[in-house]
């Protein structure tokens, strides 16, 4: 019986990594296009919506009063000086592809890549 | 267990005591290691160690009341409300499902800790999801299901482990 269901396990075990893996490459290859826009929202609206071809940088007020920065740099998103606990959304880095995020939890705040007009943008090099 | 039914009562409270701060220390600890994939989220469930550990050996009940107690006063102490809702989302699909799990009899403590290591992340981030209104989060959920699955399997088997112990402490004793 013990026998048994310690082969369950590594069969549950194998099964989930086996099918998030072949979902994370289904994203990778179906998702993840270059993106036009990044698309800032906080607790669930949308505040701001900024071009990925024009460097700039904003302050985001969160929830319960935090403040992240968003620096558009060279059609890449990142976030810096977060006044957060986990600087999670610091960590994050830089994202530029369709279905990426950064995600701040205690503030509320997410930045995602959209890029419906990408491929009109892409052919306009500056 | 022998013992008496007053005996056996005692040990239970006693149990439930001493395995709710000890999660409550494995929380602050989790709290503290700071996990190299920035992901929202990713936990190693080390809290689970005794939560498994009282479902095994105390019961059902025991385990629900524990964990609950434990994400109340760890969000008091060391986080705030919106760790207390995304944490409450993981722990209510985690729990369900292990208590399902370990009823049907059909894994080990390694399975059902994997389950309910996968169900802990999945029901932080569809909560995540919907309260910030974006559901890009979502293409976080393969990342989260590996890690869930690969914590979730050391975790049982050290909860496995500690259950046992217990166990054999408990029938010398009473
Ligand atoms: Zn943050």
């Amino acid at each position: 019986m013990e026998n048994k269901k310690i082969k369950r396990d590594a069969v549950l075990v194998l099964l989930c990594i086996i099918i998030s893996a072949a979902v994370y490459f289904i994203i990778n290859i179906y998702v993840k296009k270059d993106g036009a826009y990044a698309v800032v929202k906080v607790d669930g609206e949308i505040i701001r919506s900024l071009e990925l071809n024009k460097n700039t940088s904003v302050i985001v007020h969160g929830y319960q009063g935090g403040s992240n920065i968003i620096v558009v740099d060279n059609g890449q998103v990142y976030m810096t000086d977060a006044d957060c606990p986990d600087k999670l959304c610091e960590r994050t880095g830089r994202i530029s592809r369709t279905g990426e995020s950064i995600v701040c939890l205690p503030h509320r705040v997410v930045v995602e890549i959209q890029g419906n007009t990408a491929e009109r943008i892409d052919s306009v090099v500056q | 267990m022998k013992g008496t039914k007053e005996s056996q009562r005692i040990y239970k409270m006693v149990m439930c005591g001493v395995l709710t701060a000890l999660a409550m220390i494995f929380s602050y600890i989790e709290s503290v290691i700071r996990i190299p994939l920035p992901i929202p989220g990713i936990k190693l469930g080390v809290p689970n160690i005794a939560i498994i550990t009282v479902l095994y050996v105390v019961g059902t009940k025991e385990a629900i009341t524990v964990n609950f107690i434990r994400i109340s006063l760890t969000a008091l102490l060391f986080g705030n409300i919106n760790s207390f809702l995304f944490s409450m989302a993981g722990a209510i699909l985690s729990m369900l499902t292990m208590i399902i799990l370990k009823k049907i009899n059909f894994f080990s403590t390694v399975g059902v800790s994997v389950a309910g290591g996968v169900m802990h992340n999945f029901g932080q981030i569809i909560a995540a999801a919907f309260i910030m209104g974006s559901s890009a989060i979502l293409y976080y959920l393969p990342v989260l299901i590996i890690t869930g699955t690969v914590t979730g399997a050391i975790i049982g088997a050290v909860a496995a482990l500690v259950a046992e112990r217990v166990k054999r402490q408990a029938e010398k004793n009473l």
